[in-house]
Parts: C-alpha cells; sequence; structure tokens
C-alpha cells in the first residue's frame, strides 16, 4: 500500500469519527439547542412554573385582546396541538401580528397563563411581492392572466 | 491533478482568469444589486428590509462554502501533499471570514426591525457565529507560521483543524430543522423556492456575482503568496552567489 493511501484511509477514518461524534453531540443537543418550547412542549409538562423560558408558536386569529391600561395584550400561541394563553405589557415588534409566528421571552404562571417580558416576532420562510400577500399561488397566477 | 503543483502552469490559467471572474462579477454585482435595491417590489410583510437579503445569503453561502473549500484543502494538503493546496488554503481563510463576518452584520441589522432584536443565541445564530471563530482560530494558526515561510504549505496542525472544523457546516445548514430556532426555516430547498419569482431572480444574479468576485480574490491571493515563493527563493540564489 502507498503512504499517500494509506494516509487517505487515516483521515477519510478520522473523519468518519469526527462527523459520528458530531451527529451524536447535535441529537444529545436536541432538546437543550431549542431556542424555545412549543405550547405542545408545555402541556406535555415541561415548564416549571415560575422558571424564566421561552415559548414559540403562531398567534391564534382573533385572539390579540388590548387590556383596559392601553399597553397590556393577551393573546393565544398556538403550534395547532395545544394553545397558550400569553400576558405582556410592552411594545410589540412590527411583524408581530395574527396568524404570524411569534417568541415569547418570560415564565408560567400557576393559573396556566404565560407572562411575558419580551417579545419577538418571527419571520417565515416565505417571501412575497406585496400585491400577493395573502394570496393562494394559483390564484395569484390565475389573477395575472386576466 | 500533480500537473498544475507547477506554479507556471497554474499561473498560465490563474491570470487570464483574475480579470474575467472579477469583471463579470461586479457586473452580475452591479445588476443584481440594482434590481434587488430598486426593480423589485419591497417584500409583502417586512416592507423594505428584506431587500438584505440580496447580500446576506451570498455571504452566508460563501462563508460556508469557504470553510467547506479550505477542509478540502486540508485533506489534499494531508494525503497528496499538493504544493498549491496549502497556498489555496491560506488565500480563502481571509475572504470566507469577511463574508462569515459580513452575515453576521446583515442578519443583525435585519433582526432589529423584523423580528426586534439583534442578537440572540439561537442554533442558526450561534453556529454562524462559531465558524467566523473558527476562521479566526485559523488564519491565528496559519499567519506567519513555518510553512509559510516553505511556500504556503499547512503544517500537519493546522490541516486537520480545517477537516475537523468543517464539521459545523453541516450543523449551521441543519440548525434550523434540528432545533426550534428564531431564524426561519431554510426558504431554497432542493424542492423549491419559498421566495416568490419576482423576489427571487436578483439573488442568483448576487449569489453569482459575490461567488466569482470570491474567485477572484481567491486567485489574486495565492498569486501574490506564489510571487512572494519566488521573490524568497531568488533572494536566496543571490545571497547564494554573493556568498561564493
Amino acid at each position: 500500500m502507498k503512504a499517500k493511501h494509506q494516509r487517505l484511509i487515516l483521515a477519510l477514518l478520522a473523519l468518519g469519527g469526527v462527523a459520528g461524534a458530531g451527529v451524536l453531540g447535535a441529537s444529545a443537543l436536541r432538546d437543550e439547542a431549542a431556542y424555545f418550547r412549543t405550547p405542545e412542549e408545555i402541556e406535555a409538562g415541561k415548564a416549571v412554573v415560575g422558571e424564566p423560558m421561552r415559548l414559540g408558536g403562531m398567534v391564534a386569529a382573533n385572539s390579540i385582546k388590548r387590556q383596559s391600561d392601553g399597553i397590556t395584550i393577551v393573546f393565544v400561541a398556538t403550534d395547532g396541538k395545544a394553545s397558550i394563553p400569553v400576558q405582556f405589557t410592552g411594545i410589540v415588534p412590527d411583524l408581530f401580528a395574527e396568524n404570524s409566528g411569534m417568541v415569547a421571552d418570560g415564565r408560567m404562571r400557576a393559573d396556566g397563563t404565560f407572562v411575558a417580558d419580551k417579545i419577538l416576532a418571527k419571520h417565515d420562510e416565505k417571501y412575497m411581492p406585496p400585491q400577493m400577500e395573502g394570496m393562494d399561488k394559483a390564484v395569484a397566477k390565475a389573477a395575472a392572466k386576466t | 491533478m500533480h500537473a498544475y503543483a507547477n506554479p507556471t502552469r497554474f499561473l498560465a490559467i490563474a491570470k487570464p482568469l483574475t480579470p474575467w471572474l472579477l469583471g463579470v462579477g461586479l457586473l452580475l454585482l452591479l445588476v443584481g444589486g440594482w434590481a434587488g435595491l430598486m426593480l423589485v417590489p419591497g417584500e409583502a410583510k417586512q416592507g423594505e428590509t428584506a431587500r438584505i437579503l440580496y447580500v446576506h445569503v451570498p455571504s452566508a453561502w460563501l462563508g460556508m462554502g469557504g470553510w467547506t473549500s479550505l477542509a478540502i484543502a486540508g485533506l489534499v494538503q494531508l494525503v497528496w501533499r499538493h504544493p498549491l493546496a496549502g497556498i489555496a488554503a491560506r488565500a480563502i481563510a481571509v475572504p470566507g471570514m469577511m463574508f462569515t463576518a459580513l452575515c453576521l452584520a446583515t442578519g443583525s441589522i435585519w433582526g432589529r426591525p423584523t423580528w426586534g432584536t439583534w442578537w440572540e443565541w439561537d442554533g442558526r445564530m450561534t453556529s454562524m457565529l462559531v465558524l467566523l471563530f473558527l476562521y479566526a482560530g485559523f488564519i491565528a494558526l496559519t499567519n506567519g507560521d513555518e510553512g509559510q515561510k516553505q511556500g504556503g504549505t499547512l503544517s500537519r496542525g493546522a490541516a486537520i483543524y480545517a477537516l475537523v472544523g468543517a464539521i459545523n457546516i453541516p450543523i449551521i445548514n441543519r440548525s434550523v430543522v434540528w432545533w426550534n430556532s428564531l431564524h426561519q426555516g431554510p426558504s431554497i430547498t432542493l424542492r423549491g423556492s419559498s421566495i416568490d419569482g419576482a423576489l427571487l431572480w436578483p439573488l442568483g444574479l448576487t449569489v453569482l456575482g459575490f461567488s466569482l468576485l470570491f474567485g477572484a480574490i481567491v486567485l489574486m491571493r495565492m498569486r501574490r503568496i506564489i510571487a512572494d515563493n519566488r521573490v524568497a527563493a531568488r533572494l536566496r540564489r543571490l545571497a547564494d552567489d554573493e556568498g561564493n
């Protein structure tokens, strides 16, 4: 066996080992590296009341209610499987809206409401020109033709 | 492959190729940048801020592509001892790091109005920051080392470092799929694009334009290292002649 073949096999074996270690590490981190918890995970008992955590989900349609003090809002965060009411006092980002993703920083209250100190809006992977917003692709194409 | 180990042969291709990569790359960037900033409409929800995508996406692609090439160069150095591998790795490191930094900076600028934060420690952002530190480590490891004085080869340590660092590339790519993250999932996959065609085409131009520019910078930096080697060799010969 030539020296360079030996080096190639050695390098590939080492690379395989490192890749394996990386995959094991990533799968072990699966739970810990999550940036937020979903409502489903919280309902399954993964949240401790009073512990700081992040909750991520969609803002349910027609759920944003402004309280009488003018700066507190209450809405429902959902992932389609479970829903958690969220209360927040402060200014939300421009992109925070119903039927859109958000991540809230805060803690669970004993009554099952999530009290947020900070709200971030999450943008999805879809990029649309303005006149096609909310339009189905097929509808948009048909509209473009007429 | 070793035919191009001869620097003269390599230069015969690299030299005429450089101005072409540079010229066509800049032209594509000019057209793509103009189209992205002026011609196409703003995005429906984000408005004008979405336009930063035409710089952010190519930067991410080159930051990650740069390290992938660096790792391949490290492998070629370790296994075949190809004399250009180390030179290529040294040439790639600085522009690769620059584009990684540009990706992080544009992402942060976009994140403030879109998400409401400059920085969050989610999987995508953290792994991209690790890539920036990996580049910094590689540059610190190779700048001014013994190999640089010996024509630009990589030490075994630097080559192994480049290979091991490559494990971060699939982690960056999958970070938004494996873990809940603030960063959105992939828009462009093998199955298609969730960026509407009306907004997508300038991105193709800027990705290609930045890539050609990257190629031109790497070739220029490689040629510089080869020129340095020649100067050093000539000085050594002169010193030997005077010594006799």
